[in-house]
């Protein structure tokens, strides 16, 4: 049952200056996170959900602190201590990296070809002080045994694996250094569906075996209802609405849920006739729309939504909203079967 | 090719190339390019050839003499007036031009010298160790004569024994000055995009001066800058200095590019990630994914090296004589009127045009077989 | 009984690379609809794109087209033609003008040093007798129709101006530009938002209804053939495993890897955290094609004895066909 909270992420903001002219002088920003709040709790899988441009990747990548944000806090729990990840040097967050490792989206690119499995899962641990090799050779076995490839495999290079078995060799050297948290990047995205059901059971035992807690950022609803306990769904930089997975499924509260649950294809003939279609474009993070961003999709809209940026607040509890309807919109949503 | 199918692979053929490096991979995309392949073997005879020089030659390339002036190539004859293998070539005469009044110095067919295998000739050193051993040599020879296989030059020196020792110049400047271009352009490259901002804007605008200037004034006036009372050794190194103090930028944009585009690659977060120094990361994740495009551009900027420095010794600027390079022997072939009493002096184009032929076909197989992908 | 206006029967095409062969399309039967979409799924290697371009002829090096029928019926009636019988000119008339293409990537399918404007009226006076000024104009009809927002400001503009879901609604609009009577949309919404996919699934059910177009859909994703397919053929290493209706295929599936499939997928109505059950195994390495039933090696159902050492045999007419011995064609 998780209990304390690992991460509180708050009002966390990346702006990526857009430079123009021969001087590159700054002429606007992209908010790609613009107030970004959310806490995850030990042991517990945090969905972040959202279409191109809503900035969930920069969030993940913000509190691994691949990016320096702009603004905000990201606040970790660790060993009895909290740290804002925000605000730290390079230096000084070099020992908190084995608390906090990810999970890449393409199989591909995210191992060196130039170097064996072994030596790729064994890396973090050779960063991090395990020197001894044979040490290093046991503990990769164990971590390999524990993503189900077979040891036999230490010396072969990532070209001769599958896209599947590359992701496992990326969740093994994730697991290698026992992180507390795993934030995964659309880890399924680009595997074949059969596949994804593998890696998917995969993750959930691996987390009920170590205790592990999971922030996932996906764009297919699907994949998301199988793995989290709470799902966040964003939308040009913020979070729009944010609950437990089965309360947000069955019942959103914010019109683009709605639009996005009604839009994942179901693989039950004849569901289309009820699909919200929503008109327009997705609006673009360099120049958002004024007052609420989905407003110009949105069907429930209305003057103050063309005005008033909305605010994130609880409308039950454990469900978060940023609607100014929120209260009185019934919006439909997906059953469970 | 059609209608190929291909046995299931045996488990120890599919588990080789699991273990396959990305070096053997290449190495095995590379051997499917013929043309790669037989200039690469080109390239090594060229080579060979430039270590064993004065083994190969016949005579001293530097020896003068009047009498031999613009002899015609001379074959080798293999046998003997009874049928038996003995090679030999035709001795030479002196007959007085009636005209003139000068002596003129022919080839005597009724006098037969014969050719020694592994004899004595001029010595040299090689390696260090003092030698005389040649590959053919005369039994003993009268003044004047010898194997002329691809003719004389104007001063009586046999231009093939010339031809083999230029071949070891022209082929080993290349080499120091590509050595040279390589190390200011990874060095300057790598630095260009680590350190980015100000320091990569400096570079890069430097390179572009540097790429726009013309390069034979340039060269006329650096050449021109060496006191003239150099030595042929220090002249030789200052030239090889010039050139590639100049060729160094495409190497540095090739680096460059190619670190830029691998700083955005995943595997290099994941390394930062698992708190990687900058120094691993650049030396253990990164650079061993451009070597395979280092060595292709190198193998592309050699033959740039070596039309340059060919270039400058033709054209008077580079090399002198008595250095012995590829440039400094097509000076002879400059003028019509000397090629038309000895055309046989154009000779020496024909090695430039084959190696440098011979390193565009290894670049391009070079940079196929790593990057099959563009 | 209505007459199918695009009918495949034995289509095989193979790549005859350097470290060997692949056959990857391997013996497929497809019948296509007016009016009606058919949906070809399958996963990576299955060879579903490799059908779609080996109907429209334009399959890459090394790959040759081997043997196969693809009867077509033409707009001016007559008798069907095979295509795979037709020289490249008479090609290049059905290409464009009777079967459009919609392909996945849009950035990489246009060029982007010409308007988009410039590039559908080039489709169109391509095969269609027009002159600028005319193919201009139906170019910015067909925008309209595909949906774009301000269609003759548009036409101007430049691909890289567009965003995914416009482009894809441009070249849709190409596709449609001669009037074709069947469309092949390869995986169209694959690179797409789920939201802009709702979008141009919608469109493309719009105009199959008012044209009475023909669709073949090729794509991975169920939900999408769940949505938009009246027929749905499998495939699997080459292979339609099975072809049937799409309320036959998904209310009681017959071949096993179609079985698997549709349990190991991820859906919206799952209960949250629960285990999926999957298919044993993974997609074999073109050069190491299982003896016998290609699917045997990962199938949950397999007939020992049987599966291993015989490829099963087709059963059923061309559109409710089955290829597994549990339906028949044991010894």
């Amino acid at each position: 049952m998780p209990d304390s909270i690992i991460l509180d992420v708050q009002d966390l903001k990346m702006h990526f200056p857009i430079r123009r002219g021969l001087l590159r002088r700054v002429v606007g920003a992209v908010r790609a996170a613009d107030g970004v709040s959310f806490s995850i709790r030990r042991g517990e899988t945090l969905a972040l959900v959202g279409e191109s441009g809503c900035g969930k990747t920069t969030v993940s990548r913000c509190i691994l602190r691949a990016y320096t944000p702009t603004a905000g806090a990201i606040n970790f729990h660790i060993g009895g201590r909290t740290v804002d990840l925000a605000k730290l040097e390079r230096g000084e967050l070099r020992p908190l990296r084995r608390h906090m490792q990810m999970v890449f989206q393409d199989p591909y690119s995210s191992l060196n070809p130039r170097m064996v499995v072994g030596e790729i899962i064994g890396e973090p641990l050779r960063i991090n002080g395990m020197t001894d090799p044979a040490e290093r050779r046991k503990r990769v076995t164990e971590l390999m045994e524990l993503v189900q490839l077979p040891a036999a495999y230490y010396n072969r290079f990532p070209h001769a694996f599958s896209g599947g078995q590359r992701q496992r060799i990326g969740i093994a050297r994730a697991l290698a250094l026992n992180p507390d948290l795993i934030v995964a990047d659309e880890p399924v995205s680009a595997l074949d569906v059969s596949v994804q059901a593998q890696i998917l059971n995969l993750m959930l035992d691996l987390q009920d075996r170590l205790g592990l807690t999971y922030l996932f950022v996906a764009h297919d609803l699907s994949v998301v209802k199988h793995v989290s306990d709470r799902v966040a769904v964003m939308y040009v930089g913020r979070i729009v609405e944010l609950a437990e997975t089965e309360a947000l499924f069955a019942r959103p509260r914010h019109p683009y849920t709605e639009a996005l649950l009604s839009a994942a294809p179901v693989p039950t003939p004849g569901m289309a006739s009820t699909r919200i279609v929503l008109e327009r474009e997705i609006a673009d993070p360099a120049n958002p729309p004024p007052g609420c961003a989905f407003h110009p999709r949105c069907r429930y809209a209305t003057e103050a939504c063309r005005v008033d940026t909305p605010v994130p607040r609880e409308v039950t509890p454990g469900h978060m909203v940023a609607c100014h309807h929120a209260d009185t919109l019934e919006l439909r949503g997906v059953g469970t079967e | 090719m059609f209608g190929m199918f291909r046995r299931k692979p045996a488990v120890n053929e599919a588990e080789r190339h699991a273990t396959a490096t990305q070096l053997q991979l290449t190495w095995w995309r590379f051997r499917r390019h013929k043309l790669a392949m037989v200039s690469l073997v080109v390239v090594a005879l060229f080579y060979l050839i430039a270590i064993g020089a004065d083994f190969l030659a016949t005579t001293d390339p530097h020896a003068t003499d009047a009498r031999t002036s613009y002899i015609a190539p001379q074959g080798i004859h293999w046998f003997d007036d009874d049928g038996s293998l003995r090679p030999h070539v035709y001795g030479i005469k002196g007959v007085r031009d009636l005209k003139t009044f000068k002596v003129v110095y022919t080839i005597d067919p009724s006098r037969k010298v014969y050719i020694e295998f592994f004899g004595r000739g001029y010595s040299y050193s090689f390696l260090g160790m003092e030698t005389d051993r040649h590959l053919m040599v005369l039994k003993d020879p009268q003044r004047g004569e010898g194997i002329y296989l691809l003719g004389t030059d104007l001063l009586g020196r046999d231009l093939f024994s010339r031809l083999v020792v230029a071949t070891r110049v022209s082929l080993t400047i290349g080499l120091i000055g590509v050595s040279l271009s390589l190390f200011l352009g990874v060095l300057l490259g790598g630095v260009s995009a680590v350190y980015g901002g100000i320091v990569d804007t400096v570079i890069q605008r430097a390179i572009e001066v540097i790429r726009s200037m013309p390069t034979i004034p340039l060269w006329l006036g650096l050449a021109a800058a060496l006191p003239n009372d150099w030595s042929v050794m220090q002249v030789y190194f200052a030239i090889t200095i010039i050139i590639s103090l100049l060729a160094w930028t495409d190497l540095a944009r090739v680096v460059r590019g190619k670190f830029l585009a691998l700083r955005e690659e995943d595997f290099v977060l994941a390394a930062e990630l698992a708190g990687a120094s900058q120094g691993r990361i650049i030396f253990h994740h990164m650079l061993p994914s451009f070597a395979s495009h280092i060595i292709a551009a190198v193998s592309l900027a050699l033959p740039a090296m070596i039309i340059s420095e060919t270039s400058l010794s033709f054209l008077g600027l580079g090399l002198r004589p008595p250095a012995i390079s590829w440039g400094i022997l097509l000076q002879d072939a400059q003028n019509i009127q000397t090629l038309a009493l000895a055309p046989w002096l154009l000779v020496a184009a024909v090695p430039v045009i084959l190696v440098i032929l011979a390193f565009n076909f290894l670049g391009d197989g070079l940079r196929d077989a790593a990057d099959p992908y563009g | 009984m209505v007459e199918p206006i695009l009918s495949v029967r034995g289509l095989t095409t193979h790549f005859f690379g350097v470290e060997g062969v692949t056959r990857a399309v391997d013996g497929v039967d497809l019948d296509v609809f007016e009016g009606r979409t058919l949906g070809i799924v399958g996963e990576s290697g299955c060879g579903k794109s490799v059908t779609a371009r080996s109907i429209l002829r334009i399959v890459d090096r090394p790959g040759r087209i081997v043997s196969g029928q693809t009867m077509f019926r033409r707009a001016e009636g007559g008798p069907a033609i095979d295509l795979l019988q037709l020289s490249e000119a008479e090609m290049r008339q059905v290409r464009g003008r009777e079967i459009g293409l919609v392909f996945q990537e849009p950035m990489a399918s246009f060029s982007q040093h010409y308007t988009i404007g410039n590039q559908i009226s080039e489709a169109v006076r391509l095969h269609m007798k027009l002159d600028k000024r005319a193919a201009h104009d139906r170019a910015i009809e067909l925008l309209d129709m595909v949906g774009v927002p301000q269609p003759s400001r548009r036409v101007d503009e430049y691909p890289f101006q567009l965003s995914g879901g416009l482009r894809q609604r441009v070249m849709i609009a190409m596709a449609l530009a001669c009037d074709p009577r069947v469309v092949i949309a390869d995986e169209p919404t694959t690179a797409l938002d789920v939201t802009t996919q709702a979008q141009i699934l919608d469109l493309l059910r719009d105009l199959q209804e008012k044209r009475g177009l023909a669709i073949i859909l090729i794509t991975h994703d169920m939900g999408v053939i769940a949505e938009m397919a009246h027929d749905v053929a499998v495939m699997y290493l080459g292979r339609a495993v099975e072809t049937g209706t799409v309320k036959d295929m998904f209310a009681a599936p017959r071949h096993p890897y179609t079985r698997a499939l549709l349990r190991s997928i991820p859906t919206v109505l799952a209960k949250p955290r629960t285990r999926l059950p999957t298919i044993a195994g993974s997609i074999p390495h073109p050069f190491d094609r299982p003896k016998g039933c290609p699917y045997h090696p990962r199938c949950a159902e397999i007939i020992t004895g049987t599966c291993e050492a015989q490829e099963p045999p087709v059963t059923g007419a061309v559109g409710a066909q089955v290829r597994c011995f549990l339906h028949g064609g044991r010894a």
